[in-house]
Formats: C-alpha cells, sequence, structure tokens
C-alpha cells in the first residue's frame, strides 16, 4: 500500500492504496464516486470512463499510479444536477438514456472528441463512440443530444 | 446499526416527509402492518403481505397521505431503466388526484411494498395500470377522500370533485378540504374498492403526457444511485470462482494458495460454490484469480455447429398448444405445401455493468440489496439458501445496469448471501464479465420447422408448427434457487426435467402466452378459437428439451424466436404465391388493431404494393429491400408491426438497415416519449440481435465471454432512420410495450434482405459470413 494524491473533480485527495490499483475501484470504492462504473474491467464498453487531461481514459485498465499528478474529472465531476454541463443538459432535454449505467463512456468520450473538434462530423462522432456500448440502445437520442449540444456549441 | 434503507432511499424518504421512524410508527405514512417485535433496528417482518405476488387488498398497502399532502405510494413493480418508476408517479397523480411533484413512490422493498412478485414480461401496464393493484388503489383513495369530504363539507358526493391535492364543490371551488386535512396521519382502513372508477383517458392531465423521467438529471450528472453504489458500515468485498468448464465440480480448493495476499478475509466453500472474501475489491478480484482449485470436469459439450441437430436427439416433453386434428390428413391431401426451418441460436442479456450485490447475514436474519426484477421472490429463495426463516430476511431493490430479462443480478445477490453469512458482515459482490457472460441464464436456442398446404386461390389451409428448444433452470422463483447457477453450485437443483411424449391432447383455451402460435391460426380448442388468424387446420407442437447451459427470460422470451420463423415463413409463402406480404398478411388475419398496425405501418412507410423480392436486381454490388414483420405479444398484450429497409452488399454479405418504420397500438398510452425510448431501444437491440449476437462454446466451455466475442452493436453503430406511429387506443386496457417492437426485427430484415437478393435467411444472426453463403448457395 501507498499513499498516492489525486487530483479528482478539481480537489485534491488522498487515498492508501496499492499502486497496482486500477484507477476505477479506487474513483469508486476509496472516493466513494459514483460516476464511474465497472462494466467488463476489460477497456471495451466505456462504462468507466474518466477524462485524465483531456483525453478519455478507461479507468478499469488504468493503474492508479498511471495517473500522477493529472486532473481527473468524472461525470459527476462536469456538472451537477442543479448546474449540469451544457452536455449534460442536452441529455436531460433528449432524454437520452434508459438505465443510464454507460452514460460515462457516453457523455464523456463526446466531450473530449467536441473539445478537439467541436466541428466534428457525425461519421468524427460516431467514430470515437465506436468503442462505447450501450445495452439500451438509446443510441437514437444519446447521438441526437450530442449534436444538439455540438450545435448549440458552434452556432 | 445496520442501515436496511440505502442512503438514496432514506433521503427520498426524508424528503417525502417520512422520517424512518415515523414512518414505522404510524404517522400516516404507514403502508403496511409491522410487527412490534424488531428486526434488527426495529424494521420487522410485515404480515399483512401476501407472498404469492398477488398484490395486497388492502388501500393502506399501496397508498399514504402525509398531513402535508404529500402522497406516498408503494408498488411492487420496479423500474430498471425503462422508465416505469415515472409513469407510475403519473398514475398515482392522476388516480389520487394531486400534482406529480406531491408524489413519492416506493418500489420493491419486502418489508414495505406489496408482493408483486417478479417486474417482467411486459407485464407492468396490465398488472397496474388497469382495473387492480396500483391503479385501483389510486381510484379507491380518490373516492374514499371525495366521500369524507362529503361529510364534512355536508355535501353530496356528485357536487364535488378531487383535484390538486384537494376536494372542492365543483360550483364553489373555494369550498374544499386539503387531502392532509381529510386523512394525513391516518390510514384508510379499506380494502381496495372493485368498484372504484378510474378516471378515463380522455380527462388525463398527467398520465399520457410526456413527463420526464425523475432520475435522469441524476443519471446524467453521475449522481444516481445504482446497487453498485450501495455503502454499509464495515463492508468487505467479495469475488467468486466459478468452474472453469460448463459441469466442472470442485476436487479440492487449496487456501493456502492466497495466504501471503494483502486483505483477504476469507475464502468460503459451499459444495460446488467457492469465492474470496476481501477488505477491498481489487484485493478480492486478486485473491479469486490466483485461489488454487482442483476442478473435476464434467461431460463434454456437443459441438456448437451440432447445436440445431443435437436438439431435435434430445429426450423431450412435448406440449400441443392447438390441434385441429386434421393436419397430417390435409397436408397430405394438399397438392401444394410449402415448408422451410428456421433456427435461432441462445443469446444473452449481457448487461452492460456486470451484475452485483450487497447483503449483510448477520445470525439469523439478513439484508440484501438487489437488483432483481423479483425482489419477494428473492427473499424466499435466499432463505432457502441460507436456511433462514423468509420473514428474517429483507430484500431492498436497488437498480443495476439494465437487465432485460433475468440477468445475473438473481445469482449474484445469491453470491453476496452467502459471502456474507459466511463472514458475518455484509459483503459486496460484482461479477467479473467472464462470470456475468458465462453463467447467466441465456434466451434459448430454437429449431423451428414450418409447413402449410396452400388452398386453390393460393391461401393458406393448414398450418404446422414443430419446434425444439433447449431450457434449464430459469427464474428462481419462490422456491428453485438452483434455477440460476449460484443456487445450482451451492446444492439446490434446477426445476426438474419430465420428458413426455406424445403430448396430451391441448384442453385450456389458447392463450399464447409464450406467443408460441403464429398470429394467423384460429386458435381452437374445443369450442373456443383465441388467435387473432383465420387458418382453421393448425398444429403447434414443442418439444423441450434439457439444455447444457442455464436459460431463462430474455427480453420477449421465445416469442422472439418464434415470431422470427413465424414472420419470415409468412413472406416465404407469400412469395411462393406472388402475392404481396402486406396484403398476403391482412388476408389470414382476423384481427383489427394488429391489422390496423399493419397498415399504419405500412401506410408510413410508403409500402410499395408488388410481391417479393424486388423484380429488378443485380446479382452483385449492393442492392435494397424491405419487408415486413408483425406479432400479437402474448396473444393480447400490444400489437406492432415494422417495415424494414435495408441495403446489402453482395460482396461482403453486409447488411445495412437504413430505415425502420414501427406502429404499435399498446392500448392507452401512459407516457409517449417513455414509450418511444422503448420502440427505439427494443428495436436497435432487435437488431442487434438479429445481426451478430450468439453465444458460442467449445467442447468444454462458453467461449462468448466479454465484448471482443459476443458481438453487439456500439455507439458506431450507423442508425436506420427511425420513424414510429404511436396508436393511442383510449377506450381499451392497457398493454406492455417494452417488448413489443424487438420482438419483430429480425423478421423484417429478414423478408427485406429477400426481398433485396431473392435470398432466404433462416439462421440468426445474420452475420456477413452466412449472408456470403446463403446468397453463393442461391447463385451456385
Amino acid at each position: 500500500m501507498s499513499i498516492l494524491t489525486l487530483k479528482v473533480n478539481g480537489r485534491s485527495q488522498q487515498v492508501d492504496v496499492d499502486p497496482a490499483t486500477p484507477l476505477l475501484y479506487v474513483l469508486c470504492d476509496d472516493l466513494e464516486l459514483r460516476g464511474p462504473k465497472f462494466g467488463c474491467g476489460l477497456g471495451q464498453c466505456g462504462a468507466c470512463t474518466v477524462i485524465v487531461n483531456g483525453q478519455a481514459t478507461r479507468s478499469c485498465v488504468t493503474p492508479v499510479s498511471a495517473v500522477g499528478s493529472n486532473e481527473i474529472t468524472t461525470l459527476e465531476g462536469l456538472g451537477t444536477a442543479d448546474k449540469p454541463h451544457p452536455l449534460q443538459q442536452a441529455f436531460i432535454d433528449e432524454q437520452a438514456a434508459q438505465c443510464g449505467f454507460c452514460l460515462s463512456g457516453v457523455i464523456l468520450t463526446a466531450k473530449t472528441v467536441l473539445d478537439r473538434n467541436p466541428r466534428a462530423t457525425d461519421e468524427q462522432i460516431q467514430q470515437a463512440l465506436s468503442g462505447v456500448l450501450c445495452r439500451c440502445f438509446a443510441n437514437v437520442r444519446m447521438l441526437k443530444a450530442i449534436r444538439r449540444y455540438a450545435g448549440g456549441r458552434t452556432a | 446499526m445496520t442501515p436496511h434503507l440505502s442512503p438514496d432511499a432514506r433521503q427520498a424518504l426524508n424528503r417525502a416527509g417520512v422520517t424512518r421512524r415515523s414512518f414505522l410508527k404510524g404517522s400516516g405514512a404507514l403502508v403496511v402492518a409491522f410487527s412490534s417485535a424488531g428486526m434488527m433496528d426495529g424494521l420487522s417482518h410485515v404480515f399483512a403481505q401476501g407472498f404469492n405476488g398477488t398484490g395486497n387488498p388492502q388501500l393502506d398497502s399501496w397508498i399514504a397521505i402525509g398531513r402535508d399532502g404529500i402522497v406516498t405510494a408503494y408498488t411492487g413493480k420496479c423500474d430498471f431503466g425503462q422508465g416505469l418508476y415515472t409513469a407510475q408517479m403519473q398514475l398515482v397523480a392522476e388516480e389520487v388526484g394531486v400534482p406529480f411533484d406531491r408524489v413519492r413512490l416506493v418500489q420493491c422493498d419486502t418489508s414495505i411494498t406489496p408482493d408483486q412478485g417478479t417486474t417482467s414480461g411486459q407485464q407492468s401496464h396490465p398488472t397496474n395500470f388497469n382495473h387492480e393493484n396500483l391503479a385501483l388503489a389510486g381510484a379507491t383513495a380518490r373516492e374514499a377522500l371525495i366521500r369524507m369530504a362529503a361529510a364534512r363539507l355536508n355535501a353530496p358526493v356528485s357536487d364535488l370533485v378531487a383535484r390538486n391535492g384537494r376536494v372542492e364543490v365543483k360550483a364553489t371551488p373555494s369550498r374544499n378540504l386539503a387531502y392532509g386535512d381529510l386523512i394525513g396521519g391516518q390510514r384508510f382502513n379499506l380494502p381496495l374498492d372493485q368498484a372504484a372508477k378510474r378516471r378515463h383517458p380522455s380527462e388525463w392531465t398527467v398520465l399520457g403526457t410526456a413527463v420526464p423521467r425523475v432520475d435522469m438529471r441524476d443519471m446524467v450528472t453521475g449522481r444516481f444511485e445504482f446497487v453498485h453504489n450501495v455503502k454499509v458500515p464495515n463492508m468487505l468485498h467479495g469475488r467468486v470462482v466459478r468452474p472453469p468448464e460448463v459441469g466442472a465440480t470442485v476436487s479440492s480448493v487449496d487456501e493456502s494458495s492466497i495466504r501471503e495476499l494483502p486483505g483477504i478475509v476469507k475464502v468460503v466453500v459451499k459444495g460446488n460454490f467457492v469465492g474470496v472474501v476481501a477488505q477491498k475489491p481489487w484485493q478480492a478480484m486478486q485473491g479469486a484469480e490466483r485461489l488454487k482449485v482442483a476442478w473435476t470436469p464434467g461431460p463434454s459439450l456437443s459441438p456448437h455447429a451440432d447445436l440445431y441437430s443435437e436438439l431435435r436427439k434430445q429426450p423431450a416433453r412435448d406440449t400441443l398448444l392447438v390441434d385441429s386434428g386434421d393436419v397430417d390428413a390435409k397436408l397430405k391431401a394438399a397438392p401444394n405445401v410449402v415448408r422451410a426451418t428456421y433456427n435461432h441460436p441462445y443469446q444473452m442479456h449481457a448487461s452492460m455493468g456486470s451484475s452485483c450485490a450487497v447483503a449483510d447475514v448477520q445470525g439469523d436474519k439478513a439484508t440484501i440489496w438487489s437488483a432483481t426484477q423479483s425482489a419477494f421472490p428473492t427473499r424466499n429463495t435466499s432463505a432457502i439458501l441460507l436456511g433462514l426463516k423468509q420473514e428474517n430476511i429483507r430484500v431492498v431493490y436497488v437498480r443495476g445496469a439494465g437487465c432485460y430479462g433475468i440477468n445475473g443480478a438473481d445469482t449474484v445477490s445469491f453470491d453476496a448471501a452467502l459471502l456474507s453469512q459466511a463472514v458475518g458482515r455484509p459483503v459486496r459482490v460484482q461479477l467479473s464479465r467472464k462470470d456475468e457472460m458465462a453463467w447467466e441464464n441465456y434466451g434459448n436456442a430454437f429449431a423451428i420447422d414450418q409447413r402449410v398446404a396452400l388452398d386453390a386461390s393460393g391461401n393458406i389451409s393448414v398450418w404446422d408448427y414443430e419446434a425444439w428448444s433447449a431450457a434449464r433452470g430459469g427464474r428462481p422463483g419462490y422456491n428453485t434457487p438452483g434455477n440460476v447457477v449460484t443456487g445450482f453450485l451451492a446444492g439446490s437443483k434446477p426445476a426438474p426435467f419430465a420428458p413426455r411424449t406424445p403430448a396430451p391432447a391441448p384442453d385450456t383455451p389458447l392463450n399464447n402466452n409464450l406467443n408460441t402460435a403464429p398470429s394467423y391460426i384460429a386458435g381452437r380448442v374445443r369450442d373456443s378459437a383465441n388467435g387473432a388468424g383465420v387458418i382453421r387446420s393448425e398444429r403447434v407442437l414443442s418439444h423441450r428439451v434439457m439444455s447444457p447451459f442455464f436459460t431463462g427470460p430474455l427480453r420477449a422470451p421465445e416469442r422472439l424466436q418464434n415470431t422470427f420463423a413465424h414472420e419470415c415463413f409468412m413472406d416465404e409463402v407469400a412469395a411462393h404465391v406472388k402475392a404481396d406480404p402486406v396484403e398476403y398478411r391482412l388476408k389470414h388475419l382476423n384481427h383489427a388493431r394488429l391489422s390496423a398496425a399493419i397498415r399504419a405501418a405500412a401506410k408510413a412507410a410508403k409500402w410499395e404494393q408488388r410481391p417479393s423480392p424486388r423484380p429488378t436486381r443485380s446479382r452483385t454490388g449492393t442492392v435494397t429491400g424491405r419487408g415486413v414483420a408483425c406479432v400479437c405479444y402474448e396473444g393480447d398484450n400490444g400489437f406492432v408491426a415494422m417495415v424494414a429497409e435495408v441495403s446489402v452488399d453482395q460482396d461482403t454479405g453486409r447488411i445495412q438497415v437504413t430505415r425502420l418504420v414501427v406502429a404499435q397500438d399498446c392500448g392507452p398510452i401512459s407516457n409517449p416519449d417513455g414509450m418511444r425510448n422503448q420502440i427505439e431501444g427494443g428495436a436497435l437491440q432487435g437488431m442487434s440481435r438479429a445481426l451478430g449476437e450468439e453465444v458460442t462454446w467449445d467442447d468444454r466451455k462458453i467461449t462468448s465471454i466479454d465484448w471482443r466475442s459476443y458481438h453487439s452493436l456500439t455507439l458506431g453503430l450507423a442508425i436506420p432512420a427511425m420513424e414510429i406511429v404511436l396508436l393511442n387506443q383510449t377506450d381499451v386496457d392497457a398493454c406492455g410495450s417494452g417488448e413489443t417492437s424487438i420482438t419483430v426485427v429480425a423478421p423484417a430484415i429478414g423478408n427485406a434482405v429477400f426481398d433485396a437478393t431473392g435470398v432466404r435467411l433462416r439462421q440468426v444472426p445474420f452475420t456477413p459470413e452466412r449472408v456470403l453463403a446463403a446468397l453463393r448457395a442461391s447463385s451456385g
């Protein structure tokens, strides 16, 4: 075990963990965050996605020690229930979910794509989401929500 | 103190103005009778509940109104992402007559909600939105409030109206009484009134509107509490060690193999059930991975490639759903018989999150936080597994990842319970992706033979269906924990299998609960004819055989497999007689609502009336086509038709679905946006199942164990244009809508591929390899 300092959602927090522990378990268990979720543990589905240094990162296959002092943003770090991020608001407006378990992967991956390229085409957005799963298949609404947000930013 | 309610549930109750103490002591927001002999911190067993899933006849078990006018309702039907929580709140607001924001809802907690069995089979609407249970409770409460106000206001009941949380004199609305003043803090002490009149859909102001989901904001901002987020003090983490192969049994477990690992609390072995408990999740995972277990192999599995021929060779339990008795003779005499065989693989729920549960078993009492669709049954089966009394067990439903039927939620609840019992502390268990996928209860595999005879004018005069399907276990129900893998490994047996040949003659009217029968038969049994169709020479014979894998309800269970065979075959027959597929269906139906759905879908799709396949089509390159399919879900629980348009790349075998048009009649619509969400999701999930999903195995074990080996479509999928026609019917009962659209996708796509290419696909999934093989076979 070793003491590590993580910068999560704008706050520095100390944790005492095995440095080989994947970041996901530290976020969920030690820091009790609800946004990132264990979907597969293999980096295949996206449920565990967080943003590290502007990159959508699969926290289930990222050792906590590899994150260093980089800023980590989880789904709850993007906005609050009262003040959601505009992308989250677009998902609310479109009612773009069913069970909601996949949303970290969908929203945070879309955000990093549009942060890098605000004028990303539908094809580019979908290409970036090609490794993200939603087993309820709320795809239609999710893509509408992402387009709504993208349109609002570039309008 | 052991907290029984999850933190969010407690907060919700507090927000509702119901502190746990007042909740328990009976402030009026007291739902069911609690005994005074406390269980743990005083929340005790419930004696007012039935154990058979039939709800509860007492109004106070469903609805409680506080002094502040907040209406708290209690339901035994849970939301697993389909939007039912919000829809039930709308129902309560509408029937009781209060603004939506004054309604609170508590779902599926065996200590405080009615026992409504399992939430499944698109039965929530038929059960809770018609003339019994929650809807009837709302109507009973409203009428009771009006009667109370009549006495207090000294006015006849007919002069009063209940709305906005008050009973008013219609002529002078300033004369009114608030619900909180009428009943707040007290019980109704009334049975549900079978004569209570529900508000007619034409009067609805809340129900029937697109109220946004109350959980959406918390979900998209990462605040929603899933069962995966439940934390209780002193909680440990468990991980199970499943057999490496199907049928393997424990020979020995070397506990010393992980003794040096940090954080390991205990290795638990019970029969063939093995698990590791540790301080932290990662430690439990390491422990489970490194624990040395010697396994004795089971018998080898017959090859995956032989699945459909093997199904026909096993001892079977035969069932006849209908049999007009003249089928063999008529087929023999008929000059024109069309036949075809359809195969459908095992498919899986493959939930996005592997299943998770938290259990706290201390001495002779237990609390289980579970995403099961069956809170009350899980209480009873956990009692069997743990050797405890069922009244000492509390199961609290907390949502998991979308389940689409019996995913791993039930089995992982047993995992957590067994591990917690072994260590005497709360234990959280989340399955690995592989354990979820290799051991869940799969949707059944089917091999289906279809035969029809045609009369002189090309109409179907005889329909003969014969199918072989494999099953093992299923939902544990109230008494069979061995129906899922954990119960089985720990020593319980699955429901017994009793071969039976030949099938006895059918003696109960066709209700087609399993949707085995095609929509086009008359469904005659003795004096009744409950089918949706006109074909009067009919036989529906099923052979159920033992599966080597656990099986269970997967969204549209059996209906989806059978509808694939029925609707593709109907298309084949129509093509055989060169009839338009829409017209040919309508001709064989005697069901106004299904026919209306077909016409509505065809109209919206601008259906081009002509036989399939498309007359001018190229043998190479990309070709396009359209197909139709429909179903009477469960015979009478939802009516849907779909038109699919596809393009097929004949060089690669790749199918692109370009457009889906759905028309659906599910009675009066509770929430049109929620219904659209279900139709859209069902359509695309159906596409994923039609195009890619298939459980696979080698001679020892399941090999579809992650998202590389089980092929679900992702968000990268090119989405077809989707048009949805909602057929709102206000003078009939409410039907379900969760399993309708998914049921017709594979046949609609398969029929469209035939239209485009002239080649019939008779086996799901329609992978590019299979499409290419079919194209080559036809051109060869």
